[in-house]
């Protein structure tokens, strides 16, 4: 299970973001989650990711508080995914940065072969989007955070990254917290929905 | 009697000519793209192939089509801001009248306005309310953008503030402001509604309307089909580069469909109406197409839309669809 306990969070010193949230994820379970924008959604998909630490409180993922040494099992998927990838190189090596990567993914994922010899801006956001995606599975992953990303793609694309990401969570027993303003989406695709204001419990 | 007669058929007339009259009428628009590969192999890119579009004063109408379509191309092009490389070919007219490059130059920014993607178009040192006012031509400016301010729901005291001070929902107000200021009587709104959550999306959208309501056209290029059927008279769906459908919204609202197989593709792939990918994706730009360009993908596709490419149907009058089947 990955806990956030008591997680506040300040950009700067007067005005807290958020103060004492309190959320839990299951492995296996798809939880949505929605807000107004501007409210830190984002800022707390960060802290949970491990690219920022909340000022209080701690994220335990499974029991343990956050000493691992090479991959961190919570991943995240950024809204745009041209800027989550190297510009300079080749797609090939931007897959590459996941070792062991099951072949079986790429497939599901609709990655077709000559993608891999393109640089990013050869492609379209929606296939750049599975790269990403594809990119979060390493064997080691346990939890998925995506956040906002469909919300650039067309409804077809949507549904087509929707379905293979459902499918591979659902395989490989990871957790998803889905961040979205959309919420027939997130009626579509989660187990549960949270609405992230009644989270915080300072008002803004 | 004969009076009245008279007068009829002076209204008639009247009437007739505001239908004909369009704000903004584009016909077989093409826009291509040349550039050299390594050992200078020449290649060409499609980005528009085949675009229709029909405007009239006080309406709103929205293109549709899926990232990567050639949406965004297609407002710089009606601007004149296409890459130098180019070419445009095609008919556009602006007022009964062609629009051509010189003219294109002359009305941009005064009669024709783009409310741009990114929100970080604003001039960052200058104070907002300046940015604002420099569009009004009124006496009593400051007045004037205060009063509009009040209109779109920005705060007054956003006024002397610096555009790194608002958040995107801000600055995308910020445009409409800027458009209501303006005497622009066509306004080409390019993705407006993306990361805007449901509060933020309905009230932009109500603004749109709003612009629309004051006797402009708006053209909104979205990919969300959603927001274009809250709001939008027509809609015109968009594929690898050529307008498919041209859907009035009276005949959604009656419970018609749409008439493409593209379209209803895109209609059932939304989450509540049954999220239904279809496989695969558009043709790229650098493709040559010789039949349908949604022929892979389309479930009735028979042997005649792989040969021969389908053209331009009307429906009625103002409504279109591309398809030998439809």
């Amino acid at each position: 299970m990955l806990k956030c306990k008591n997680i506040s969070f300040q950009y700067n010193r007067s005005t807290w973001l958020f103060r004492n949230v309190n959320f839990a994820l299951e492995r296996g379970e798809i939880v949505g989650m929605f807000g107004k924008s501007g409210s830190g959604k984002t800022t707390l998909a960060k802290i949970m990711a491990n690219y920022l630490s909340p000022a209080e409180g701690e994220v335990i993922i499974d029991g343990e508080k956050s000493v691992f040494p090479k991959v961190y099992p919570v991943q995240l998927i950024w809204q745009h995914p041209e800027q989550a990838i190297n510009p300079k190189w080749k797609l090939s090596e931007t897959i590459e940065e996941v070792e062991e990567l099951d072949k079986e993914i790429i497939d599901i994922l609709g990655i077709k072969r000559e993608w891999f010899n393109r640089r990013p801006h050869e492609l379209s956001g929606g296939e750049l989007q599975r790269f990403c995606i594809a990119r979060a599975f390493h064997p080691d992953t346990r939890y998925i955070i995506a956040d906002e990303i469909t919300s650039m793609f067309d409804a077809i694309t949507q549904a087509q990254i929707w379905h293979a990401l459902i499918r591979l969570v659902k395989e490989r027993n990871i957790g998803v917290l889905a961040i979205s303003h959309h919420i027939s989406l997130l009626e579509r695709i989660s187990d549960r929905i949270i609405d992230f204001n009644q989270l915080k419990s300072c008002p803004m | 009697m004969n009076i009245v007669y008279e007068l009829k058929h002076e209204t008639n007339e009247e009437i007739e000519k505001v239908q004909t009259h369009f704000l903004l009428e584009i016909k077989n628009m093409s826009l291509t793209i040349e550039r050299f590969n390594k050992g200078f192999a020449r290649e060409c890119l499609y980005a528009i192939r085949d675009f229709h579009l029909q405007i009239q004063h006080g309406e709103v109408v929205a293109v549709v089509g899926a990232s990567g379509s050639g949406k965004s191309l297609l407002a710089d092009a009606i601007l004149g801001i296409q890459p130098k490389n180019s070419v445009i070919e095609g008919s556009v007219n602006y007022e009964n009248q062609p629009l051509t490059e010189k003219r294109k130059k002359r009305l941009r920014g005064n009669d024709i306005m783009l409310i741009p993607q990114m929100t970080n178009a604003l001039d960052p040192l200058m104070k907002i309310g300046k940015q604002v006012k420099a569009l009004v031509k009124q006496k009593n400016k400051q007045k004037t953008v205060e009063e509009i301010f009040r209109k779109v729901g920005l705060d007054p005291e956003i006024y002397h503030q610096i555009p790194s001070a608002c958040s995107g929902g801000m600055i995308r107000r910020i445009f409409i402001a800027m458009a209501l200021a303006s005497e622009a009587k066509l306004i080409i709104a390019d993705e407006p509604t993306n990361g805007l959550d449901a509060e933020a999306l309905d009230e932009l959208l109500f603004q749109l309307k709003m612009l629309a309501r004051d006797h402009r056209g708006v053209v909104m290029i979205t990919h969300d089909l959603e927001a274009a059927m809250k709001i939008a008279d027509k809609i015109a769906v968009f594929y690898a580069g050529e307008t498919v459908e041209i859907v009035d919204r009276k005949h959604l609202k009656k419970g018609g469909k749409f008439r493409h197989p593209y379209s209803r593709a895109l209609w059932n792939a939304l989450p509540q109406n049954g999220f239904i990918p279809i496989e695969g994706s558009q043709p790229s730009p650098a493709e040559e197409l010789a039949g349908c360009s949604f022929a892979d993908r389309c479930p009735i596709a028979t042997r005649r839309c792989r040969a021969e490419k389908p053209e331009l149907q009307k429906i009625g009058k103002y409504e279109m669809v591309r398809c030998f089947y439809a």
